[in-house]
């Protein structure tokens, strides 16, 4: 056994995980949402592009590319139609909502799509190897990873750097205030829900490529994605990825000592990150 | 006829109400100041005129229209800022960020620029790249002023912008009251200290639990006046 080999692979798993927290960090960090419809709208996703993929004919990745807009329109509307009007003090609603469209999209997938599991298409990317330093990688999980690395590079560029960014965080910091700023609060929610479901829709892609799914897979995405976020320290989108990196990491590592250990080792490494470190590995300054 | 007006305003937090029928007006270029103990209704009644508190369409008229039951950023688009009581900077924006999110609804070209609040106050200048929140007092409410100012706001309001400063500070505060007005912004603060207010106000209102109890120019205004409309006849 290849020590290395599986860290690397570990490591490129951690992308695929990061991709998953990476639309709950955003979320959970502008407007203190906890999704639990997370996992779902990952897999809706897939079935969409799955869709695409058998209507059009055309490759996941281009049809990734049609479903961006939708899912962001999908986004945008959820979160004005019905997530606005439970956002409040009060964090119980919220959860209580995200469960239940968790429940609806389950059983709506379930009807539209039956309980079969698919898969997307690959081609030939989905075999496909080059050799680095001696250790084989997979072109799709090393494309994962960079997309990973893509989507949190740019969310930071997005945040910290324009004005959309900057009325995110104003919004984040104090709705009341951001409003006298001529800032719609609930817009700019909305915006952000729509930008999380375009990286949902890229988690989808790579989701869909590298195993299969089918209507039921939803909730344990969306724990993965949770302890990503949870271990990484709320708020912070690069703590997002390293949270997903520890996860992997954990899962390969468990897997190569024993087959059987894979789920718990991830789970294992959350509770002991959780132990020692309760905010997370690089919490907010201020909160 | 008044730019900005309220018409038997009230305004009530649950159960509570907090302001009674309250009749005040703005003329354009104007500044009116607003005078009362605490609890008086002084915040309420700036919370009403920004639309952070929602009421009546009528009981508000800006430049003829009803706005008062519009949110605050449309009322905040029609041109009328505020400076909310505590500063309210954005702890995770920097000085020269909380400067610029004031310019988010941008209204036409007027004056006031990032240079042109780097002139008034230029101490943000050099800390511009720093945490709005941390700044001194004096700081911050110098940063709350200009990212009102962004907007080129017709309005102002300013919510108690001396409160807890020092006398010099408060001094530099006031001194940029005229360049604001010059900027051609009408302007109402609240004040606790009268003596300031008297001195930069055009008329002064003074509120008493939530009624307005008595107004005129500073010339007009006796102190013993001003103290039984403060503080009640029986004081
Ligand atoms: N959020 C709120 N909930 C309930 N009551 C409130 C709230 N805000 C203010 N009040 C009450 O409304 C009344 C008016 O308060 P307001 O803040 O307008 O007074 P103020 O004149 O601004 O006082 P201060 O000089 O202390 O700032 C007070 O009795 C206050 O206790
Ligand atoms: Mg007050």
């Amino acid at each position: 056994m290849n020590w290395i080999d599986t860290i690397v692979q570990g490591i490129l798993l951690g992308g695929l995980y990061a991709l998953f927290a990476a639309g709950l960090s955003l979320v959970f960090g502008i407007m203190r949402l906890v999704n639990l419809a997370h996992g779902d709208l990952i897999v809706l996703a897939a079935y969409l592009i799955l869709l695409i993929v058998s209507l059009l004919g055309l490759s996941p990745f281009v049809a990734a590319l049609i479903a961006l807009p939708l899912m962001f329109g999908l986004g945008y509307v959820l979160q004005k139609v019905v997530l606005n009007r439970v956002l409040g003090e009060d964090i119980l609603p919220p959860l209580l909502v995200t469960f239940g469209i968790s429940v609806v999209i389950q059983n709506a997938l379930l009807q539209g799509a039956s309980a079969d599991t698919r898969r997307l298409p690959t081609g030939d990317v989905g075999v496909a190897s080059i050799s680095l330093g001696g250790i084989n990688v997979g072109i799709l999980p090393l494309l994962t990873f960079g997309s990973a690395v893509a989507v949190i590079l740019i969310l930071n560029h997005v945040f910290y750097r324009t004005a959309l960014g900057r009325s995110f965080r104003a919004t984040s910091d104090d709705p009341t205030t951001a409003s006298l700023m001529g800032i719609r609060p609930n817009a700019v929610f909305a915006q952000a829900t729509g930008i999380a479901m375009m990286i949902v829709t890229i988690a989808a892609l790579y989701l869909g490529m590298r195993a299969n799914f089918d209507p039921a897979v939803g909730p344990a995405r969306l724990i993965y994605a949770f302890e990503a976020v949870i271990i990484g320290g709320l708020g912070s989108l690069w703590g997002t990825l390293a949270g997903g990196v520890i996860i992997g990491l954990a899962q390969t590592i468990g897997a190569a000592i024993n087959p059987e250990w894979q789920i718990l080792s991830g789970h294992i490494a959350f509770l002991l990150v959780l132990l020692f470190k309760p905010r997370g590995l690089f919490p907010r300054a201020f909160d | 006829m008044a730019m900005l007006s309220t018409h038997g305003l009230t305004a009530h937090y649950g159960q509570f109400q907090a302001l009674f029928g309250v009749d005040i007006t703005l003329d354009a270029g104007e500044c009116v100041a607003i005078i009362g103990a605490n609890g008086a209704g002084k915040t309420t009644l700036l919370r009403s005129l920004s639309g952070v508190l929602r009421n009546e369409p009528q009981s508000i008229r800006y430049r003829g229209e009803p706005i008062g039951a519009l949110p605050a950023d449309a009322v905040m688009k029609r041109g009328v800022a505020m400076v909310p009581e505590g500063r309210k900077l954005f702890p995770s924006l920097t000085v020269e960020e909380n400067l610029l999110i004031g310019a988010h609804a941008r209204r036409g070209s007027g004056s006031w620029t990032l240079d042109a609040i780097y002139n008034l106050f230029p101490i943000l200048k050099e800390r511009r790249d720093n945490a709005g929140t941390a700044l001194s007092g004096g700081q911050q409410q110098m940063v709350a002023i200009g990212r009102a100012l962004m907007s080129n706001p017709d309005v102002l309001l300013c919510d108690e912008i001396s409160l807890g400063l020092a006398p010099v500070v408060i001094r530099d505060i006031y001194k940029a009251m005229p360049r604001i007005r010059e900027g051609g912004a009408a302007v109402i603060i609240v004040e606790q200290d009268i003596g300031q207010a008297l001195e930069v106000a055009d008329r002064v209102y003074c509120m008493m639990e939530g009624r307005v109890t008595l107004s005129g120019t500073p010339t007009d205004l006796t102190r013993e006046a001003i103290h039984a409309a403060y503080f009640g006849a029986a004081a």
